[in-house]
């Protein structure tokens, strides 16, 4: 129980964060979990959140990965997107008859492009040697001006079935396409963490480019890499959210995603200096921060209000999450427990840790 | 401009004054070029000071986001902090019971509220400054759609007076095209500038806290070691971030006149690619106050380019990423270059041509 507690310290914060969310859910209405069924799907609170997100928790991971190898931040994940989707777009309204073909050469299309933006910022980080915000801030100036070159025009309108399945639900699947896109992405970065030493490489250089290029990992490659990752994930968010939207609008697709990815990091419990790092927590942390937009929604919260909200909630975690913090009342706790106890938890332990066994 | 570590007389340039330098240069040799391009426009007094007159808000963030970012952290908040400032200035001029004295209160005590809170939960709570202050983004966001969703314009007539007060300079100044003397005007709000930098700079330069946010910023844990308050040294210069925004935002209010959601959005993003351009690291440790109004005007002075040359206005973003990535290429192959100057015994002769030429550079200012 330990050993299981120790491992999943991590996800203390996401996932108390979103148990309180569905508590403050379910007082204000117990038909929370409640799930119809229309036109052969699942829809529902729960199984909107899972579309809502989907872009997020693609970008969210490939986020991760940039925080923990870079120790910086990617700001231009959203405009990447516009661009690799505006090139899908493209593709896909030149062809004559649209195929799953077609889709999926555009996609690969897509992705290409995505990796090519993914190189260029990471070009910059690891040869160049910029901060990563700093980096990205190009693109996310020019960003959107391209995508928009790309469409040559201002909305260009993705009116075709094999999409609109995309982008809403397949007939005969219960589950809307895009959460199944999302677990199978979710998977294959579970494949690709498991049989490969990426984690490790990244972590390492994370902690310590210097240490890492001694003991044989070059951080550049690494960082490089991670990059790359990020133009893959940024080039699938964009599929996903284009066909979502039925219409490439270069203005508005994505906006200011970026902001909402960092934070789903930060909320994943990883910090956002680089180093160790869980992905599950990102996918978590992305998660909630949908459960938290809706549930703000669901509260009928003035619109105008929605993003105070946002803020003081988001405080309110970050503060509770705060090393400082934790410490202090691992303090106060350790006064009120009877002495033996306190012998016993004298014994110096991550403070994570201590605050986790508090909560049994 | 020796810098801090002025013992020797022949010091090495230390990595802040470098980076200014190469700000100040590129800014010079920008507007020699828009001067030579558009002799008609860029030769006249009025368009240099129009750049003051017209971003005085921008120049006055970026002095604050600086020091943040020197300090080694980042506030992303000052652009949401200026509007909001701008929309709670103009809502109670023209509540019927404002005076300017109560709006310049409000305006910096806007500021000083986002500076302490932001700051306390930075510096003594430890949590990271980019999430903290990107819901201090949201939170001054919400504020202002709470407030009042629709433009305000302020009528109020001792404000009008302030808003279209100018300094008239007599004896600078163009002939138009008719042959009639128009006299150079400028803004208060450039004046606040010039003052602000003026004690910005200095305080960031001789004071002991200048210095302390610049070891701060270079090795947190080793000017903990030195003895120096690390948390309170951030802490003031997020306060001090939320007091340059509140500025900036009666600025803005004194620029426009007018109260508007959509008032400087986006201004966080401008101010650190400015605050770059500059010569300020996100690192920190490293950069020049001084480069924040140079950084500013070299963004400003291409998008003014962009426009006298009459591009589509779709390519104005994607020339300022083009030549934003000049920047931070030159920035950083000319700092890699620096570093590897102690490793290489010979220098190739290209490279001893530019420290030359930057020799000759320091002896111009």
């Amino acid at each position: 129980m330990g050993r299981l507690m120790k491992r999943f310290s991590h996800l203390f914060l996401p996932l108390s964060v979103m148990v309180l969310l569905i508590i403050i859910n379910l007082v204000k209405g117990a038909d929370y979990f409640r799930i119809t069924m229309v036109n052969g799907a699942f829809y529902g609170n729960i199984p909107n959140i899972f579309f809502g997100a989907s872009e997020l928790v693609i970008l969210s991971i490939g986020m991760t990965l940039v925080t923990a190898a870079s120790r910086g931040q990617d700001i231009s994940i959203g405009e990447s997107a516009t661009i690799t989707s505006a090139v899908f777009v493209q593709y896909v309204l030149q062809a004559n008859e649209v195929t799953l073909l077609t889709i999926l050469v555009a996609f690969l299309l897509s992705s290409v492009v995505g990796l090519a933006l993914g190189a260029f910022n990471g070009t910059l980080v690891s040869i160049f040697k910029v901060q990563p915000m700093v980096a990205s801030l190009i693109l996310f100036t020019g960003g959107r001006s391209i995508a928009f070159m790309i469409d040559g025009k201002l909305s260009p309108i993705l009116a075709n079935d094999l999409s609109n399945k995309i982008g809403t639900v397949i007939p005969g699947i219960p589950i809307q396409t895009p959460i199944i896109l999302t677990v199978v992405f979710i998977a294959l970065t579970a494949v690709l963490f498991k049989t490969t030493n990426l984690r490790l490489y990244v972590e390492a250089v994370g902690i310590n480019p210097n240490a890492a290029r001694l003991n044989g990992i070059n951080p550049k490659k690494v960082i490089f890499l991670t990059f790359l990752i990020m133009g893959f994930c940024s080039a699938v968010a964009g599929f996903i959210a284009v066909n979502k939207a039925g219409r490439h609008d270069s203005v508005n697709l994505l906006k200011l995603i970026m902001m909402d990815a960092i934070l789903a990091v930060a909320i994943g419990g990883n910090s956002l200096n680089g180093g160790k790092f869980s992905i599950t927590g990102s996918i978590i942390g992305a998660y909630t921060i949908e459960m938290l937009n809706r549930t703000l929604l669901r509260l009928e919260i003035e619109p105008a209000m929605i993003k105070v909200f946002k803020a003081v909630f988001i405080i309110i975690l970050m503060v509770v999450a705060s090393p400082v913090v934790r410490a202090s009342i691992t303090k106060v706790v350790d006064k009120i427990r009877p002495a033996s106890v306190q012998r016993e938890g004298s014994v110096p332990l991550p403070i994570a840790n201590r605050v986790g066994k508090k909560e049994e | 401009m020796a810098g801090v570590n002025a013992i020797k007389k022949k010091t090495r340039l230390s990595n802040s004054n470098l980076l200014f330098l190469i700000a100040a240069i590129i800014f010079v040799l920008m507007y020699l070029f828009a001067i030579i391009m558009y002799p008609g426009s860029f030769l006249q007094f009025q368009t240099f000071f129009d750049l003051f007159n017209l971003n005085a808000p921008l120049i006055i963030m970026t002095l604050g986001l600086c020091i943040v970012m020197i300090g080694g952290g980042i506030d992303i908040s000052i652009g949401a902090v200026c509007g909001l400032v701008t929309m709670a200035c103009a809502f109670f001029l023209e509540s019927g019971r404002g005076s300017i004295w109560g709006a310049i209160l409000i305006a910096l005590g806007i500021g000083i509220v986002f500076g302490i809170g932001q700051g306390y939960l930075i510096a003594y709570l430890e949590i990271q400054p980019f999430i903290i202050t990107l819901s201090g983004l949201f939170m001054a966001q919400g504020l202002l759609t709470t407030l009042h969703k629709d433009p305000i314009n302020v009528t109020m007539p001792d404000f009008v007076k302030l808003r279209d007060f100018e300094i008239v300079i007599n004896w600078l100044g163009t002939r138009n095209r008719l042959g009639v003397f128009i006299p150079c005007e400028i803004k208060p709000g450039t004046i606040i500038v010039v003052i602000l930098l003026v004690i910005l700079a200095s305080l960031m330069k001789w004071s002991r806290f200048g210095r302390n946010v610049y070891a701060v910023g270079g090795n947190a844990h080793s000017a903990n070691m030195l003895g120096i308050n690390v948390k309170r040294t951030m802490f003031i210069t997020y306060v001090i971030s939320g007091l340059t925004a509140g500025i900036a935002g009666f600025v803005y209010i004194m620029t426009t006149g007018a109260g508007n959601v959509g008032n400087a959005a986006g201004a966080e993003m401008k101010a650190i690619a400015s605050a770059i351009i500059g010569g300020t690291l996100l690192n920190g440790g490293v950069g020049n106050l001084l480069g924040a109004p140079i950084g500013t005007l070299t963004l400003l002075v291409i998008n003014e380019l962009i426009r006298a040359a009459g591009v589509q206005s779709n390519f104005q973003a994607m020339v300022s990423g083009l030549l934003l990535y000049f920047f931070i290429v030159l920035q950083s192959i000319i700092m890699s270059l620096r570093d590897k100057r102690e490793f290489t015994l010979a220098l190739p002769p290209w490279l001893r041509l530019s420290r030359k030429a930057q020799g000759e550079a320091l002896q111009h200012r």
